[in-house]
């Protein structure tokens, strides 16, 4: 039996998932979902930023395209500190695929161009 | 002296979406006056995702989240006036603003104030010891990593269990530095569940509760500090001192409505230390609307943006009908349980459907009955509401009929149940 705390929404439901990956203490079906792939195979979006030159912007977050498994995230982060860019590039776009062959993908979380202030 | 229908202050997430809604509502005449160079606000540091959920049914970065709404507001042509610095308001709504271009004076029928908050210092918490380099707030330590690119230390401790303490913790980690610990005074956390999940427990850190910085120690650059277990009284405890050495001591000890702007004793405060404003987010000057963070601090953005609509929604029928007349009017006293209550005030209009209370419980409380009770201690509403903590807003709907024979202070009381 394990016990966790659901971080699907704020209400933080107090969850216990057995053996078989049966989810007690959920109050919505998200609950049920996130105790057995929690237990089984946890993943989390990595959000972080590059360095991005020629603008008046000095960083661009970045995000995952997709979660990532829990036990790749810091082999993931030292991919995403390789990454530099000088071109203008849209929210959403990919900006590196398949980084360090553990397939993940990057995607920019902003958009910024010539027009874009710093904040 | 320039005339405007609708001015709004502060282009972050409250402000854009109080914008829209009283745009879509049919006000044109809308003037959003920003300090910044860009919309969104702090959403453009928090580059973390969970934002929208609520929103849009997906989880978004901050930037992700602003981007839309920035979107929404240009599609309607709504003005801002970027680098705009908003110095007096008076009760006529008369606006002084601080312009690159000198000072402006904007006289606006109706206001809707969306500034946010700020960050509770050093200096507020009356941190004891030296003032060395590297004691700095959460949101300064994510301004330098996230928008400046600048490494912030590497060896870090965190004073508050705050959400942006436990993400900048997450946030430190991941650029390679060595987090050793957070301490939070109190003997809960005082973060999100998520956060405490995903920034602490995914990276094996350890949260001191009931646990705080006593000494700061450092000449030039943050060398060293003291932390001590605390009593019931919060008073440190002789003999559990521990010291760390750290370059870097994170403060996440509380955000502040701001509220600099209304030095004017006439602008009533409230238990958030925001404006006191009524059921329809009005403050006491008639056409002056307050929401967001600068009213009271909010879990998740989707409280925010939910919120600014409410109050624009008001603002609007303020405009529509400045004379109408409240059919009941009295305040409302929250229990020695809430930390604060939002509305302090009722004024029940013809339209009104429901009254919408907002307040956080200042301790964790498993099951509560939350009564309603007026002067004769009858009690006119009450309901039961399980794992109520502080770092989670209640919200309860009480029908307004209850109100309508009703023009006597009211109060709050909380029972534990368990």
């Amino acid at each position: 039996m394990k016990k966790l705390i659901c971080i699907i929404c704020p209400r933080g439901c107090h969850l216990e998932v057995d053996e078989n990956l049966n989810v007690t203490g959920n109050f919505c079906s998200r609950g049920a979902i996130y105790g057995k792939q929690e237990v089984s195979n946890p993943t989390r979006m990595i959000t972080s930023t590059i360095p991005i030159t020629g603008f008046m912007v000095k960083m661009l977050p970045v995000r995952t395209k997709e979660p990532v498994k829990k036990a790749l995230i810091m082999k993931v982060m030292k991919e995403i500190k390789k990454i530099v860019l000088d071109r203008p590039v849209q929210a959403g776009e990919v900006i590196a695929t398949n980084v360090g062959n553990l397939g993940v993908d990057i995607v920019a979380s902003a958009t910024i161009d010539k027009e874009t202030k710093q904040y | 002296m320039i005339s405007r229908t609708l001015v709004i202050i502060g282009g972050g997430s409250a402000g854009m979406a109080a914008a829209i809604k009283a745009y879509d509502l049919g006000v044109k005449d809308i003037l959003i006056l920003e300090k910044g160079r860009v919309l969104g606000g702090i959403l453009n540091q928090c580059i973390h995702n969970g934002f929208g959920l609520q929103e849009f049914q997906e989880e978004l970065t901050g930037p992700e989240f602003l981007a839309r709404y920035a979107a929404m507001t240009q599609e309607r042509n709504i003005e801002v006036w970027f680098e705009h610095t908003v110095l007096n308001i008076n009760a006529n709504k008369e606006i002084t603003v601080s312009s690159p271009q000198g000072l402006v004076i904007i006289k606006a029928q109706a206001i809707i104030f969306t500034v946010g908050c700020y960050e509770r210092s050093a200096g507020a918490i009356k941190l004891p010891g030296d003032r060395p380099k590297g004691v700095i707030t959460a949101g300064q330590a994510q301004y330098y990593q996230n928008i400046l690119g600048q490494k912030v230390g590497k060896q870090v401790f965190v004073l508050g269990s705050g959400d942006i303490g436990l993400i900048m913790a997450r946030r430190l980690t991941l650029e390679g530095a060595k987090v050793l610990g957070v301490a939070e005074i109190m003997p809960y956390s005082n973060g999100l569940n998520r956060n405490i999940v995903q920034c602490l427990e995914d990276y094996e850190i350890p949260l001191y509760l009931s646990h705080t910085v006593t000494k700061v120690i450092g000449k030039e650059r943050l060398e060293k500090i003291e932390i001590s277990k605390v009593d019931a009284n919060y008073q440190p405890i002789l003999g559990t001192e521990k010291i760390y050495e750290v370059d870097t001591l994170v403060l996440s000890v509380g955000l502040i409505p701001n509220l600099e702007i209304f030095n004017n004793p006439k602008f009533v405060t409230s238990s958030t230390r925001g404006l006191l404003v009524d059921n329809h987010f009005a403050s006491e000057i008639p056409g002056i609307f307050s929401a967001g963070n600068c009213l009271h601090v909010h879990d998740l953005v989707d409280f925010v943006v939910k919120e600014a609509r409410i109050a624009a929604t008001n603002a609007y029928h303020y405009l529509q009908n400045q004379n109408e007349v409240s059919l009941q009017e009295f305040a409302v006293l929250k229990a020695k349980e809430m930390g604060y209550l939002i509305p302090e005030y009722i004024r029940i209009h013809q339209s009104d459907t429901a009254v919408t209370f907002q307040f956080r419980v200042r301790f964790p409380i498993l099951k509560a009955r939350i009564k309603l009770l007026n002067a004769k201690n009858e009690v006119l509403f009450q309901v039961v509401r399980l794992y109520l903590i502080p770092s989670e807003m209640v919200s309860l709907e009480v029908k307004a009929a209850l109100f309508l024979q009703n023009s006597e202070p009211l109060h709050y009381e909380v029972e534990v149940l368990e």
